[in-house]
């Protein structure tokens, strides 16, 4: 008895220490949507209070910042290019995977390795090249830059597939080959099925690097075609005072899509990144 | 099977690896060729041997920013792993609410690198009104900013991954040691540490590649400022490349050696800690 007392005791203080560190992880994000309502003067001076009668500037930062970076514009072109570059990586892989896996040949044990080698290979080698390269071959727009996604998530996408694939026993595939389906059939209707959730944590881990990517839109696509990051760094433009008031709620508008995603497919997420970092 | 798949190659494999050469393999190869050369586009380059990587060293900025970027390291790595360590022992003690705590820890890591950097620009330059100066007034509240800002964003992707450690082990092995007396400290060190080894692998991996490649956070936070003094490799590198013309071979050599230095701390991370795993 007393024993479930002192434990009803102790889980009531780690509660109320949890609260408190929820609070601080949350107060961040409540303190730009808070400031995102106040005239941009006050944002600097007093960033801690709530926005009163003098500061409340209703809208208008809004209003400001999304002409100003055009961020309905930039939401449009991060979304066809996340959604796309998704579901082409996770396509693309899951074949180039399944097929490096069953055709055993020198050249592909030696691509296999190429490939889980880009992983660890940081962005700032291959952007200068890559983009002049991408710039030559006309890659440089919203379609384009698909090609660039898939290749540079190529290396996680494959190495995660073929890690999957190694498991599924061969027979499975051999009883489908016998009884008369061809590579394709076999592929799509016997493996990928079977690969659905690792196809959901590859699909999981590229969204949120996808969708949070700087350099790369910015290198290639940057002048014409800004995604939401490239748009609110353009918001510091060159020298001079940056507009905190238009920051601020161009702040609140990008975190909105990636915290409406998140709540709405939370599990997935969290089972998508623990399994992503196990594997990786 | 392996020749009636191989025929399918341009299906399967090809799209996937002309991808992987236009975004990564060929500028790899151009980048690497190109660093010992003069240049501005990559079409006008002549050789000059090892001259880029001697001017990398003529002034301090590339040694100023590694010595920056290891000390990052070094601290984000220690804080990240012993918060995310901390929070996960407390939330896997069955207490209520955990999923909704799990659920808000986690929450900063979906923010992008740029917003990131924008939020705790507001907040720090706040929370240093009273003193009359901002962020970048002094390098070091450039630099605990970004320990900040790092911690807020990985302890809670950190966590989960421990949380699924500790979750895996046997529930057994924890009766047998309560029943051979063990202590709480013993219990930790003996018990729960050993077992957690994979997590601990996969987060110190992460922490350490994730801060020496560290580049958005950095540009949206201070973007090197105060004098360049809070800039980390990866903007160094950037900054040499863009900042301004006749440094783009001096900036790609650089690049060749960043490649080589994370390439070589990942290598000998991932040796180290696994070797601790077996005799676990």
């Amino acid at each position: 008895m007393s024993l479930e007392k002192s434990t009803k005791r102790n889980h009531l203080i780690l509660t109320i220490i949890l609260s408190l560190l929820a609070a601080l992880f949350l107060a961040p994000i409540l303190i730009v949507f808070m400031n995102s309502f106040k005239s941009k003067l006050f944002i600097s001076n007093e960033p801690f209070t709530l926005p009163n009668p003098d500061t409340f500037s209703g809208g208008e930062n809004y209003i400001a910042g999304s002409q100003k970076i055009k961020f309905f514009n930039a939401f449009g072109y991060s979304l066809f290019i996340t959604v796309f570059s998704v579901l082409g990586i996770s396509l693309v892989t899951s074949m180039l995977a399944w097929y490096l896996t069953r055709v055993k040949t020198r050249f592909t044990t030696f691509a296999y390795y190429l490939l889980v080698f880009s992983m660890i290979v940081p962005f700032q080698m291959v952007m200068f090249t890559m983009s002049k390269t991408a710039n030559m071959l006309h890659l440089d727009n919203p379609i384009g830059i698909l090609v660039l996604y898939i290749g540079f998530g190529a290396g996680l996408g494959t190495f995660m597939f073929s890690g999957f694939i190694k498991s599924i026993p061969l027979s499975l595939e051999e009883a489908a080959m016998i009884d008369g389906a061809g590579p394709i059939t076999t592929f799509f209707l016997v493996v990928f099925p079977i690969l659905k959730p690792t196809a959901i944590t590859v699909a999981i881990l590229n969204t949120m690097w996808v969708w949070n990517d700087y350099l790369l839109p910015y290198l290639t696509i940057g002048t014409e075609y800004k995604t939401i990051p490239v748009a609110i760094q353009y918001l510091r433009g060159g020298y001079g005072a940056v507009d905190m008031g238009a920051m601020m709620a161009m702040l609140v508008l990008a975190m909105i899509p990636i915290i409406a995603f998140y709540l709405s497919a939370q599990k997935y997420i969290i089972r998508g990144v623990v399994a992503g970092a196990v594997k990786g | 099977m392996q020749k009636s798949i191989q025929k399918y190659f341009a299906l399967f494999a090809l799209p996937g690896l002309v991808c992987f050469a236009i975004a990564f393999l060929i500028p790899m190869v151009m980048g690497v060729v190109l660093s010992f050369f003069k240049f501005t586009t990559v079409t006008d380059g002549t050789f000059i041997g090892l001259e880029n990587y001697r001017r990398i060293f003529i002034n301090k900025d590339f040694t100023s920013a590694l010595w920056f970027t290891v000390k990052f390291t070094i601290v984000s790595v220690i804080t990240i792993n012993l918060g995310a360590f901390t929070l996960a022992m407390l939330l896997t003690r069955g207490i209520n609410g955990t999923n909704t705590f799990r659920t808000i820890f986690f929450m900063p890591n979906l923010i992008g690198g740029i917003v990131l950097g924008w939020i705790w620009q507001v907040i720090i330059n706040g929370v240093l009104l009273p003193k009359g100066v901002t962020i970048v007034s002094d390098p070091k509240y450039g630099f605990w900013g970004l320990v900040v800002l790092m911690n807020w964003q990985n302890i809670g992707y950190m966590m989960v991954i421990y949380i699924a450690g500790i979750q895996n082990i046997s529930h057994d092995l924890i009766e047998a040691a309560q029943i051979d007396g063990a202590g709480k400290v013993t219990m930790l060190r003996s018990v729960i540490l050993p077992s957690i080894m994979p997590s601990i692998t996969i987060c110190s991996f992460l922490t350490l590649t994730n801060g020496f490649k560290l580049f958005d956070q950095n540009l949206a936070l201070t973007a090197g400022d105060p004098g360049k003094q809070t800039e980390m490799l990866a903007l160094n590198i950037f900054n040499t490349f863009y900042g301004r013309s006749g440094f783009e071979g001096v900036g790609q050599a650089k690049a060749v050696l960043f490649t080589i230095l994370v390439a070589f701390i990942a290598l000998t991370q991932l040796r180290l800690t696994r070797s601790k795993e077996v005799e676990a």
